[in-house]
């Protein structure tokens, strides 16, 4: 992998910020996206810019064919069938669909639904209309002293009871990397489906939906060097077949007649209701293409490298506190003593660092912590060694972050 | 204010000295006697009250409470302290003039005292929220009093 071979790809990486060279390291928000998916995104509204679904004149045909393609090539991405392959706005969007049209339609006053204190705020809060809905209970899986979340763990936590089982492949603060094949296999023996957010893991890793037996796995296109508005919610066939379409309508969703007699079409079909954000699917083909050319085990490791180098550095300095030094992924959450995240934030910005401060949409997790908020940076494989280096010399001055007022 | 130079230094040493030692920070005993307002932002984790007291056209106590990052504290600890015993419009042409700062217009530097250690927030333009955030409270709620008057 030549990163900055790679690199050249990315006109993001070639601005500055606040006058200085752009480090981008806020990239568990969104990636920045290679030259080839922004002129895929737009040469749908340059040159092939029409509706789908018809393919009676060759500019429509083609529109077709892009977008067999795109679910063709987001399934080998996770190793999934196409038709298991249903486009979404993201993995809110995703997640939402599996719980009002599954989890809506199936669950009943007891049933249990588990999930974590780390889970992202898309990943607890359409659990808790679901419960709210029908009566189910939400139940915490606890979590180990760091915040890992163990298979034992769940294994005491489930009962005959719990119907769902919804967690982050990898949280979006923390970033523990969970053995969701060991916990899909724990829920299917209690008779529950495994909802896997996958937002934080699909973009970093090789995924396997068939090996991981996950039953739904929601993720973001523009995590993955696609465009914002597309995702994608893989769903085994069977069960997109159970799950009501959670919208309706226009396209081709369904047959019916005036008597009210509605036969929905197959999956993924019926859950594409209305004209599809087209251009957004154009790019998203692109960016998948662009992974699995580089190669998802090599990115894996290079970013796991990353994370170790960074650490190593960031340790040394007694003013700066990491919260999850032993996590698999490329998120790195600390504070620096004495300093607000946000103040800290903006001392970064003031050196063209891009990092994000807050609760990062896991407003449960605080209580965890312990702490208001945290600064969270994020590597991707466009990041480099020197970028760290930046990154880390910025962090251990940031007691004078007043200065960027001056 | 203006009579000796406001420096780098002297500017961090007062939003330093705000932040460690907040200003009129609590919330009141006699909530009853006060307006108050909830302000946040959902992008950061600034969630404050500003709870504010006046008798006869007169700002007499303005105190506030919450979770701020370093910018929102002092910028915040900054005007309550300066409010204290102002009349309303003196206190509507301070937050007027302060505004004016942050936007870069030109201002009357003469009434801003303390607060003009903020004159550089708009290099960091994602901040004016946080720099702002006490001061359209407390503006809200001086409306808000006009409004029922």
């Amino acid at each position: 992998m030549d990163v900055n071979k790679i690199r050249q790809d990315f006109p993001m990486l070639q601005q500055t910020m606040q006058g200085k060279p752009l480090i981008y390291l806020d990239n568990a928000a969104t990636t920045l996206k290679p030259q080839s998916v922004i002129e895929s995104t737009k040469s749908y509204y340059e040159q092939f810019s029409v509706n789908t679904g018809r393919s009676d004149y060759d500019l429509a045909h083609y529109v077709d064919e892009e977008i067999i393609a795109a679910r063709e090539i987001v399934a080998k991405l996770i190793n999934a069938e196409a038709e298991e392959v249903v486009f979404t706005s993201g993995t809110s969007m995703s997640i939402n669909m599996v719980a009002y049209g599954y989890g809506m339609k199936y669950l009943k006053k007891g049933d249990e639904i588990l999930i974590t204190q780390a889970e992202h705020a898309s990943n607890v809060l359409p659990w808790f209309k679901v419960a709210e809905t029908t009566g189910a209970v939400i139940k915490y899986i606890p979590l180990e002293e760091d915040g890992r979340l163990t298979v034992e763990q769940v294994e005491k936590t489930i009962t005959n009871k719990t119907k769902v089982v919804a967690l982050a492949q990898v949280t979006n603060v923390l970033g523990f990397l969970i053995d969701i094949k060991a916990i899909a296999k724990i829920a299917h023996k209690h008779g529950a489906i495994l909802v896997c957010d996958g937002a934080q893991s699909v973009p970093h890793m090789p995924t396997d939906v068939k090996d991981l037996d996950v039953d739904f796995l929601a993720f973001s296109g523009h995590k993955m060097l696609g465009p914002t508005g597309i995702g994608v919610l893989y769903g085994k066939y069977d069960l997109l077949k159970q799950t009501d379409p959670f919208m309706t309508g226009g396209g081709q969703t369904a047959k019916f007649d005036l008597c009210g007699d509605v036969n929905f079409l197959a999956p993924p079909m019926k859950f594409e209701a209305g004209t599809q954000n087209i251009s957004g699917i154009f790019g998203l083909k692109t960016a998948a293409e662009y992974l699995l050319e580089v190669g998802m085990d090599k990115i894996q490791a290079y970013e796991e490298k990353l994370k170790r180098y960074a650490i190593s550095k960031l340790k040394k300095y007694d003013n700066i506190k990491i919260y999850n030094e032993n996590s698999e992924s490329g998120i790195i959450t600390f504070n620096i003593k004495g300093v607000p995240s946000q103040d800290a934030a903006s001392f970064f910005n003031s050196h063209g660092i891009a990092i994000r401060s807050g609760q990062h949409c896991a407003q449960v997790l605080i209580d965890f912590l312990g702490e208001v908020a945290t600064c969270r940076a994020s590597v991707y494989f466009y990041n480099t060694k020197e970028e760290i280096d930046k990154f880390v010399e910025i962090a251990s001055k940031a007691e004078d972050f007043l200065d960027v007022y001056f | 204010m203006s009579t000796f130079k406001l420096t780098p230094q002297l500017m961090r040493a007062i939003i330093m000295d705000h932040y460690e030692n907040p200003r009129c920070r609590k919330t009141p005993e006699d909530l009853e006697n006060y307006r108050k307002i909830n302000m946040n932002s959902s992008g950061c984790v600034d969630d404050i009250w500003v709870y504010l007291k006046v008798e006869n056209e007169i700002v007499e106590e303005v105190y506030w409470e919450g979770e701020a990052c370093a910018i929102s504290t002092a910028s915040t600890s900054i005007m309550c302290e300066m409010m204290q015993g102002k009349n309303i419009d003196d206190a509507l042409y301070i937050i007027d003039e302060y505004k004016k700062m942050i936007d870069e217009q030109d201002y009357d530097e003469s009434v801003l005292g303390e607060a003009l250690v903020f004159m550089n927030t708009s290099k960091q333009p994602a901040r004016i929220k946080c720099a702002t955030l006490g001061w359209d409270g407390l503006l809200d709620l001086l409306k808000e009093l006009e409004e029922d008057e």
